[in-house]
């Protein structure tokens, strides 16, 4: 069925949003390389200071009181509204681990006595951050790896549920909705963290999930369907899931795009994340995953092996 | 065609849905912020409790559902500053020998309590706190040991006269010696098989000098780490005692790492400088009978009073190793070594006081709060460090000690207790802060709130999308969105997983997510209905045929969060586990919950029309 109430010959236009794709990866690298992604204290080592004052305060102002204590590197952002300020500092190479630890016992108390200009605003602490270089590392190394081992398993899965052509198909699929999220944070220059790094898993998930809904499918088509080129199965595979598809991925961003307006500061780059993923996952089941599917020169024979279906039937009455 | 469940797969489903309902119910009864009240020797008594809630009504602080339980005292707050006002005010009244925590006090009914319905606790980011990673400088343990190690073999070769060229730590495991002929060095070397039996050595000639080169294997270095890092917890969960947190976590992280959890932390710089400071440990012996007062310090051990001289024998630093093991009949002991010259020292006193009691005691730094009285009549607090000693153990000489003896005469428990505190005491290695996460209590409660409304809306909104768009269909579905909320927060109460703000936000993934599953079964429905199947025979063929679609597309996402928890920590992880229960909740709810109500209401019966939106 489709919700349009016609057929859609999606694939008549696999060759412009291939080219497109291509195109959004080549300069999502580009910019990957060149802007690199802005990473987050989780990554990058260092500490953060989040103060709350009881009036607005400028962060020009802040950032002379900081500089006038002797914090040189100290960057002073908005967060949030006008009363909060972030303040990081990032991590300095020259000193010992022990100093940096004994450095550490008083830092807040000694940046809250350094911004106190005396003025009787009331000053408070909302959050300190402190990640030592080698934890920084070692949370990017094991979050790259993560995404590597979670692509790694989806597409052994698939290779042993469907056919190699089809984990071949997702696996892009995957790196494509992950390469062009990134190149967008790093375009924009959001800040990377180890929130960020959750929803991409979450991302991978999600377009996982849509990808298989459609392959399912094919399956399905590829083996019912005496007629037909691979081109026209395909294409009525994608119309018969087509409602599914927008539908989930309509709920699904609806209570994303309430965590982005209502969730806060300190979730908004996840949120971002997974708004972001979400369309191009569910742009890349239906276009990429498909249409290299075609690509791929998938036939019914691939689909032939004597693959058992779950016993649903006789244990769903 | 009838689409009628059988009578136990119905009940299955009403049963899951009542322990969902049973075991998400403590969550509903907030903790009561309370103190607890100890006394060091004594247990607390009715006396106690009524001078401190005569004080807390002088001064106006409402308190409530003061109990004895066992041997502390508890007293109930109705709000978090009350209880740091009535703990303050506690500790005043009752004055030294007392001690105070705060506390979290369960209000859940007593049924609950009983059948072990525990709710999820709040992660740092939600209720403030502070989160510390420390880590254990390994290095540094090595060095001490091997160090130990050169002045002890210095001096055995002194003794034995084995002349030798050079000795020295060339690093931090690595001990080389340089003779002038083969055989002093072989001399050396079976020495020292005999007087360290952790030490590898092995012969090198270079140059015409002899060397021998001695290494600990990485078995023993990999113990070495093992009991430092047991010894470094053992001190951080000693002092997190003193710091009076309610629900505190320690954890071990890696080989090398601990992670301390301090939820509702004020002063966080405080509870830094206490957990980095060094505990020490000193032997003495017991005080001879009718010495003056003033020569020793009375010390409670195991329920009786001893007095300990206040002179030293031995200092912690001197030793260098301690285990607890079986004796060759099989009883447990605490083997304790000593460095060269600790040993050496150890020998001459015990010699002349075989029979006599020898003593542990450990110390640690510790701050409490005083009182005074401002200016304008305001109590002002004042915090001061003071040093808390703890006698460890109290055993009779029987012989002249050397470099290596045993305490004896202990429970398997005690002997790995003692060896413990000795460790924790003296051979605790340094360690640094290499991650801080501090978040004021007023920020976590801003989390909850902003994360509490987006769940409202996302949920009200995929709520209304679905009846809308599949009418009674919808409406089933919203009832096992539910149904999968309460099942997904019991399992989380279950197993007592901790709930963060992404949490939060993996629920409300899951909430979007988890109407995939009844949206392809629906579609699928509409589909069979659009080609000519009879309203039974489409609910039927719906189900069956989304079902391997389901499967397929939830095991990926279940793997990707598998992914996700093992490399995830603190947060992140959270996020992994609500998104990894919430699918397999979720699988079981759109399946057999929805095809359960569908069957009540449309099984069993002639058919016309399905209530499911448009499907031409």
């Amino acid at each position: 069925m489709a919700i349009f109430g016609r057929q859609f010959d999606f694939l008549s236009l696999a060759k412009p949003f291939g080219i497109a794709s291509i195109a959004a990866i080549v300069i999502s690298i580009g910019s990957l390389l060149i802007n690199s992604l802005e990473l987050g204290l989780d990554f990058t080592a260092g500490s953060l200071v989040e103060v709350g004052y009881s009036q607005p305060v400028a962060v020009s102002e802040v950032t002379e009181r900081m500089r006038a204590a002797g914090y040189a590197d100290a960057q002073v952002v908005a967060f949030g509204s006008e009363q909060d300020v972030l303040i990081r500092l990032p991590v300095d190479d020259t000193v010992s681990q022990e100093e940096m630890a004994n450095s550490l016992v008083s830092l807040g108390d000694d940046i809250l006595a350094a911004l106190d200009d005396g003025s009787g605003v009331e000053l408070t602490l909302n959050r300190l951050e402190f990640v030592g270089p080698r934890v920084g590392e070692e949370l990017a190394e094991s979050g790259g790896m993560g995404l590597l081992v979670a692509l790694g398993i989806v597409m052994i899965y698939v290779a042993i549920r469907f056919q190699s052509k089809f984990a071949i198909a997702a696996v892009v699929a995957l790196f494509h909705d992950v390469i062009i999220t990134l190149g967008i944070f790093s375009l924009f220059g959001l800040q990377f963290d180890l929130t960020v790094l959750a929803a991409l898993l979450a991302i991978i998930g999600y377009s996982i999930n849509d990808t298989i809904v459609v392959f399912d499918r094919i399956r399905e088509n590829f083996r019912i369907m005496r007629k037909g080129t691979p081109y026209e199965m395909i294409n009525v595979s994608l119309n018969q899931t087509l409602s599914r598809t927008i539908i989930t991925a309509m709920t699904t961003q609806l209570v994303v795009c309430a965590m982005l307006f209502l969730g806060g500061e300190s979730i908004k780059g996840f949120a971002i994340a997974l708004t972001l993923g979400i369309l191009i996952g569910t742009y890349s089941s239906v276009y990429i995953a498909s249409s290299l599917l075609l690509y791929l020169k998938v036939s019914k024979e691939d689909l032939m092996a004597p693959v058992i279906k779950e016993g649903s039937q006789d244990s769903m009455p | 065609m009838l689409n009628k469940f059988p009578l136990w797969k119905n009940l299955l489903v009403l049963f899951v849905v009542l322990m969902a309902a049973i075991y998400s119910a403590p969550n509903l009864y907030p903790d009561d912020p309370a103190v607890q009240i100890s006394h060091e020797n004594d247990d607390i008594s009715e006396f106690d409790l009524g001078t401190i809630t005569d004080a807390l009504r002088a001064e106006n602080v409402s308190y409530f559902g003061d109990e004895i339980d066992g041997r502390t005292g508890l007293v109930r707050f109705s709000n978090l500053d009350d209880q740091l006002r009535g703990k303050a005010i506690i500790e005043r009244t009752l004055g030294s020998g007392y001690f105070t925590a705060l506390n979290l006090a369960p209000t859940t009914p007593g049924w609950l309590q009983a059948i072990n319905a525990g709710k999820m606790s709040l992660g740092l980011d939600l209720q403030g706190g502070v989160h510390f990673l420390m880590e254990v400088d390994m290095d540094a343990a090595l060095q001490r040991r091997m160090e130990n190690n050169v002045s002890t073999i210095r001096q055995l070769l002194r003794s034995e006269r084995i002349r030798s060229r050079s000795l020295s730590l060339d690093n931090s495991n690595l001990i080389v010696a340089r003779f002038d002929d083969e055989e002093a060095r072989s001399e050396a070397r079976s020495l020292i098989r005999e007087n360290f039996a952790d030490l590898q050595s092995i012969n090198r000639e270079q140059g015409g000098s002899f060397s021998l080169e001695m290494s600990l294997s990485d078995a023993d270095i990999l113990q070495l780490q093992r009991d430092t890092i047991a010894a470094n917890k053992t001190t951080i969960l000693n002092r997190v005692d003193s710091l009076g947190v309610s629900e505190p976590v320690v954890q071990q992280q890696g080989a090398n790492r601990i992670v301390v959890e301090l939820p509702g932390v004020q002063d966080t710089a405080q509870a830094k400088r206490i957990l980095q400071r060094i505990a020490t440990l000193q032997f003495h012996l017991e005080a001879a009978p009718g010495a003056p007062s003033t020569s020793y310090t009375t010390y409670e051990y195991q329920g009786q009073l001893i007095d300990v001289s206040n002179d030293v024998i031995l200092q912690g630093d001197r030793v260098s190793n301690v285990r607890s093991a079986l004796d060759q009949s099989g009883l447990p002991q605490v083997v304790i070594n000593l460095d060269a010259q600790g040993g050496e020292q150890f020998s001459r006193v015990t010699r002349e006081n075989i029979g006599t009691l020898m003593d542990i005691v450990l110390s640690e730094t510790k701050t409490r709060s005083t009182f005074t009285t401002g200016a304008d009549g305001e109590q002002i607090e004042n915090q001061e460090t003071y040093e808390e000693k703890r006698l460890i153990s109290h055993a009779t000489i029987r012989a002249a000690l050397g470099r290596e003896f045993v305490i004896t005469g202990l429970s398997t428990t005690e002997a790995n207790e003692l060896s413990l505190l000795i460790r924790s005491g003296a051979l605790a290695a340094p360690m640094y802060f290499v991650e801080e996460r501090t978040l004021g209590p007023s920020l976590g409660a801003e989390n909850i709130r902003q994360g509490t409304q987006a769940v409202y809306l996302g949920f009200g909104l995929v709520l209304i999308f679905m009846v809308f768009y599949y009418r009674m269909f919808g409406l089933v579905a919203n009832v096992a969105l539910a149904v999968n909320v309460l099942i997904l927060i019991a399992v989380m109460s279950i197993i007592s997983a901790t709930l963060t703000l992404p949490g939060i936000f993996g629920i409300v993934l899951i909430v979007g997510m988890a109407v995939d599953a009844n949206v392809l079964i629906f579609t699928r429905i509409r589909e069979e209905l659009a080609s000519g199947l009879s309203p039974q025979g489409a609910i039927s063929a719906g189900f069956n045929n989304a079902f391997s679609t389901i499967v397929d597309a939830n095991v990926t996402t279940l793997l990707v969060g598998i992914v996700l928890f093992s490399i995830g920590t603190g947060p992140v992880k959270g996020f992994a586990v609500t998104l990894m229960i919430g699918i397999a909740t979720s699988m079981f709810t759109a399946i057999i919950v929805t095809r359960a109500l569908i069957n009540l209401l449309y099984g069993g019966r002639a058919v016309k029309e399905l209530s499911i939106g448009k499907y031409e």
